[in-house]
């Protein structure tokens, strides 16, 4: 907790915009930090934002302004495998391993993406899951099965609700000011967060600000996880001789019965 | 109310554990057969994922013998030297399952195995009851002949000869070692004691006598399901002990009622009853294997 906390007030300077310069764009979010705990079903954060010029309205004067908000995860390795039927049964029969996976990944936007910025400038910015670079660890799969593999990659983390794709939840409250409900699922994998927030006018990056998030298991849970990870041993024989020790008392009332 | 699994992290109903729990438990003290084999089966239907059911049953194992093993201890039906020899066996088992496991898991089809040994195991043992009871029921019992001590096998006769003095038998060691071995490989890879196995073996193919049987298999479950729970919190990191002792709750509660129900009802219309369960449970498991998946594809997420 009290590193986690450094780290975040170290980000908050550092991402923090440097005195007297105008910012075209300037956003925070309500809380850096969420806690999974043994109830944990999921939680909204807000991320509030003011921009310098008028962007609620879309008029040809103005020229057109979006704000794009993308939550990313951290990296980590998936592997999708694909069953086929064998004898009759559906065993796993192909995978590809891909890394440089977000766990989690969200992009919300005032107008859907192909509307605010060329396809370029959304790849060029790793912008959309399409546009996530991936790796693979498989060197002889083909470019179509890579393909497949990765269209099933992002349909099961949409499934899960873990890749978000989401247009036009920004509530305006004026011309300039807005904020935004990010709502983390309950399963939602913990690790260190960036919030990234853009706003383009005219198809082009105009602004932009980061801003970090934790999210992190707290509590019991948490430390039986991180006992079960680092001393998977002791965690062994703990399990036992909990089971023993409660399978014995739970039997005690009913011995002289 | 739901409870956070922190090992399966996944959020369950923890009444829904402690009725699944309690059923087993429940069965298992009506029949006097373990239960494992059910339950195993049944957190898979609940969304448990197949790895985690597996080793959380061999750790809630531990928790649901160990009072049957000191019961019998107490009346002194466990016979320590046959024990150990099995655990020998059991130990050995117990490591060679739990790295096939690992094995598995790696190759991505620890899941299709697990269902497949599952079916196979409840469709076959499923099957055998209906059959036995349907015959005790349409049959009535006639009064046995009187059988000798124990039927000597040419198995007895593998070299390793030892001298078992509470089950009055001199047999290879080599026996009692295997039997020990097949059931430590049952108990990592599938996350049950194996009395289904144990206790017949025990009877027909050691040739023990029966008084000893259920203490002594007992036993050796507890230190196998034991060292099965140690290993496979440490080579897979599956065991998880919220679940296992959720579980354990309710299932020691479940054997307690089931044990007084169970002197009360007929017991050919009950093991009748108990085999459609266990191949109903096959059934499912057999039609979730070979039925078109929604998705072909699935996806596991190996973190940072």
């Amino acid at each position: 907790m009290r590193p986690a906390l450094l780290l975040l007030l170290l980000l908050s300077w550092w991402c923090a915009p440097p005195a007297g310069a105008a910012e075209p764009l300037v956003a925070d979010l309500s809380t850096h930090y969420i806690a999974i705990t043994t109830g944990f079903t999921g939680k909204d954060v807000v991320l509030f934002g003011a921009t310098d010029a008028p962007c609620k309205q879309h008029d040809a004067k103005a020229g057109k302004c979006d704000v794009v908000v993308v939550v990313r995860g951290p990296n980590g390795t998936a592997v999708v495998r694909r069953k086929s039927q064998i004898a009759g049964v559906w065993m796993n029969t192909l995978q590809v391993t891909f890394t440089g996976v977000p766990d989690y990944y969200a992009v919300y936007s005032t107008r859907p993406l192909d509307e605010i910025m060329s396809p370029a400038m959304s790849a060029l910015n790793d912008i959309g899951a399409n546009n996530l670079r991936l790796g693979v660890v498989e060197k002889d799969r083909t470019p179509q099965q890579i393909a497949e593999f990765r269209a099933a990659l992002l349909r099961q983390q949409q499934r899960d609700d873990l890749f978000v794709e989401a247009v036009e939840s920004f509530n305006f409250l004026n011309d300039s000011l807005f904020h935004l409900p990010l709502s983390f699922p309950a399963n939602v994998p913990v690790g260190n967060y960036t919030v990234l927030t853009l706003l383009v006018r005219d198809k082009a990056v105009v602004g932009g600000q980061t801003s970090p998030l934790i999210i992190s298991q707290d509590g019991i849970d948490a430390e039986v996880n991180d006992f079960a990870d680092h001393e998977a041993l002791a965690y062994g024989f703990v399990a036992v001789v909990a089971a023993a020790m409660a399978g014995w008392l739970a039997s005690l009332p009913f011995r002289h019965a | 109310m739901d409870i956070y699994l922190p090992i399966a992290e996944i959020s369950l109903d923890v009444f829904v554990l402690l009725g699944l729990g309690g059923v087993v438990g429940f069965l298992s003290g009506v029949f006097g057969v373990g239960g494992g084999f059910l339950l195993t089966p049944l957190l898979i239907f609940i969304g448990v994922p197949h790895a985690i059911a597996v080793a959380s049953s061999a750790n809630q194992l531990v928790g649901a013998s160990v009072s049957g093993a000191l019961a019998h201890w107490r009346r002194g039906n466990i016979d320590f030297q046959m024990g150990i020899v099995l655990l020998v066996g059991g130990f050995a088992g117990a490591a060679a399952g739990v790295w096939f496991f690992g094995l598995l898991r790696r190759w991505g089809e620890i899941d299709v195995a697990i269902s497949l040994s599952y079916t196979l195991l409840l469709g076959t043992l499923g099957s055998l009851m209906l059959v036995e009871s349907t015959r005790a029921l349409l049959r009535q019992r006639r009064p046995g002949a009187r059988r000798k001590l124990h039927q000597h096998i040419w198995l007895h006769g593998l070299p390793l000869k030892m001298r078992f003095r509470r089950s009055k038998l001199y047999i290879s060691a080599l026996l009692p070692i295997t039997l020990g071995f097949c059931v430590g490989v049952l108990a990592a890879v599938m996350g049950v004691g194996g009395g289904f196995v144990m206790v017949p073996a025990m009877i027909y193919i050691l040739g023990m006598p029966t008084a000893m049987v259920p203490g002594t298999s007992l036993f050796q479950i507890v230190f196998v399901a034991a060292a099965v729970t140690v290993l496979q919190a440490l080579e897979n990191g599956t065991v998880d002990v919220v679940l296992a002792m959720v579980l354990l709750l309710g299932g020691v509660i479940g054997a307690q009622l089931g044990t007084r129900f169970g002197t009360k009802l007929r017991g050919d219309q009950l093991r009748a009853l108990l085999a459609l369960l266990v191949l109903a449970v096959a059934g499912k498991l057999a039609f979730d294997l070979t039925a078109q998946p929604a998705d072909p594809y699935s996806l596991e997420v190996l973190g940072q």
